[in-house]
């Protein structure tokens, strides 16, 4: 293991990104550029939520990495590893006994809490790219509070399906300042973005961070005539039965038989294992 | 009286080649101004100096706001600026392209000023949208159709109901009906008048089409190599050029 430096990065380097993760909780929700590095493993899988995770580790600390929910996917075994391997931590897949949590995609069904640390891999960070191309223009936009645009977007959904179709990546306002994309994570997570839990958002290709301080007021954008709903498939989850929690839907053979399942799989695990310890009891 | 615009000594120049010199002018509420000239008389670039979309050497514009009165919007910080730009001011580009979103629907583009000074009801927008497109002559099925799919004299139409949805009392037109066929000018030269007279706007409009400006304008400004030539009522300008710049651009307009 001692021939990388601890969580592979150098320790300037790893200065370099604490500086932009402060500026960051300092200003939650504004984006500070920082110099990326280049990381062991293509963009898109991760490299800024690996960097991000690099300069918060410690030794001591043990981590936790999903990817859609799941401890078991290749983009979370092979993030895992590579921490294993150049910062020899331990890991863990259960939520609550993890400091600090690499995420793609979801935020864990369990309330996270104010020891704890969520990192996102974030593919683009700025919510205004797709409605305005011009980099100069959107960081003037954000300068000024200038978001008129964010609801034409959600109005052409409107417009267009009827409700507000955005699923994913739903743009929010951070403590009635900054627009922030809160990466793609499905639009029923937006609630729990609202966390004791410090949340960072490392985009790697795009070099940019940003943060949410704990118990920072995130609001997501809507109409007062077509409000904010965190929809879920209607169904309970095909294994523990959870009511509440963001599912899958698993196809399971070719004649159209689908189920569906909790994509945390760490809370589906653990509310079936107290299921199985109460019969037993 | 008080005028809604001031402009005094307004210069720009791009390196040694010369934009507009020292220009000064008061623009009146209610009143339409025309500046006509040639390619390359500076009178695009007096526009975009005043309206603050491209910076000025020397000089003052010195605007009537609603809330405070005279203000030198040179001066003024950025965010008031722009903030003036998408509520009280208005700028219709001569091509459309340049002044809509191609990929928001009509609707969107017509809301999108409102959404962004706070309107946050999507049928109220929409209601809104939906009045505006008829006034400008747009089918109320079309609203949720891409300004990509109108034909030019549409897209024109549209960009002015965007342009006038937060009520604006300065509007910036720059060659408006430049590019449209004679019958679609017309009816665009039609509303742009019946629009004008009814929410009392005040009008720059730079143009090189003499018919225009004798239709819509109540005041011309002839500009040359940069410099205002002469000045005067549309009427006496067109009718009685004193200038041989002016005497030379209306004996230059083709009869049919």
């Amino acid at each position: 293991m001692s021939d990388y430096n601890f969580a592979y990065l150098d320790e300037q380097t790893k200065r370099m990104i604490r500086r932009a993760i402060l500026k960051g909780l300092a200003v939650p929700g504004y984006q500070v550029p920082f110099a990326s590095r280049e990381m062991p493993m293509p963009y898109g899988w991760g490299t800024g939520g690996v960097q991000v995770t690099a300069a918060c580790l410690t030794p001591d600390d043990t981590v936790k990495v999903i990817d859609q929910g799941a401890d078991d996917t290749t983009n979370a075994v092979s993030i895992r590893k590579f921490f294993e391997k150049t910062a020899g931590v331990a890991t863990t897949t259960s939520t609550a006994a993890a400091d600090l949590i690499q995420t793609r995609h979801r935020i864990p069904e369990e309330p996270l809490r104010e020891d704890q640390i969520l990192v996102y891999q974030v593919p683009i960070p700025e919510p205004l790219r797709f409605l305005e191309p011009r980099e100069t223009e959107t960081r003037k936009m954000h300068s000024l509070e200038e978001y008129g645009l964010m609801h034409v977007k959600l109005y052409e959904d409107i417009a267009r399906h009827g409700h507000i179709a955005t699923s994913y990546a739903y743009p929010v306002m951070v403590e009635d300042r900054y627009v922030m994309d809160p990466s793609p994570i499905p639009k029923f997570d937006n609630p729990k973005l609202e966390s004791a839990a410090i949340q960072l958002f490392g985009a790697g290709r795009e070099q940019r961070i940003y943060a949410l301080p704990p118990h920072t007021r995130v609001v997501s954008l809507d109409f007062d005539d077509h409000p904010f709903d965190p929809s879920r498939a209607d169904h309970p989850c095909a294994l523990c039965g959870a009511e509440g929690s963001y599912l899958d839907e698993v196809i399971t053979d070719d004649r159209g038989g689908r189920m569906f399942v909790c994509s945390d799989t760490d809370f589906c695990e653990t509310r079936r294992d107290a299921a199985k310890d109460e019969v037993a009891a | 009286m008080t005028p809604l615009l001031s402009v005094r000594n307004l210069s720009k120049s791009y390196g040694a080649q010369l934009g507009c010199n020292a220009v000064s002018f008061d623009l009146f509420p209610g009143e339409v101004m025309g500046i006509v000239g040639e390619s390359g008389s500076g009178k695009s670039t007096l526009l975009n100096c005043i309206a603050g979309h491209i910076a000025q050497d020397r000089g003052q514009v010195v605007y009537d706001t609603r809330a405070d009165g005279p203000r030198d919007t040179v001066t003024m910080p950025e965010p008031e600026r722009r903030m003036l730009g998408r509520t009280d001011w208005a700028f219709v580009h001569q091509n459309p392209r340049d002044g809509l979103r191609m990929n928001v629907s009509a609707g969107g583009n017509v809301g999108e000023r409102l959404m962004a000074v706070g309107a946050r009801n999507y049928g109220d927008i929409r209601d809104t949208a939906q009045d505006w497109l008829g006034r400008v002559e747009i089918a109320a099925g079309r609203i949720d159709d891409r300004p990509s799919t109108f034909s030019g004299g549409m897209q024109q139409r549209l960009q002015i109901a965007r342009n006038l949805v937060t009520a604006p009392r300065l509007v910036f037109m720059d060659e408006p009906t430049g590019g449209l066929d004679v019958s679609v000018q017309a009816r665009l030269l039609d509303m742009l008048r019946e629009l004008v007279r009814e929410m009392g706007l005040s009008v720059i409009l730079v143009t090189h089409d003499l018919a225009v400006v004798r239709l819509l304008a109540h005041r011309l400004m002839v500009m040359k190599s940069g410099e205002v030539v002469e000045t005067g009522l549309t009427d006496q300008v067109l009718d009685d050029p004193q200038h041989a710049y002016t005497q030379l651009l209306v004996s230059s307009v083709l009869h049919v």
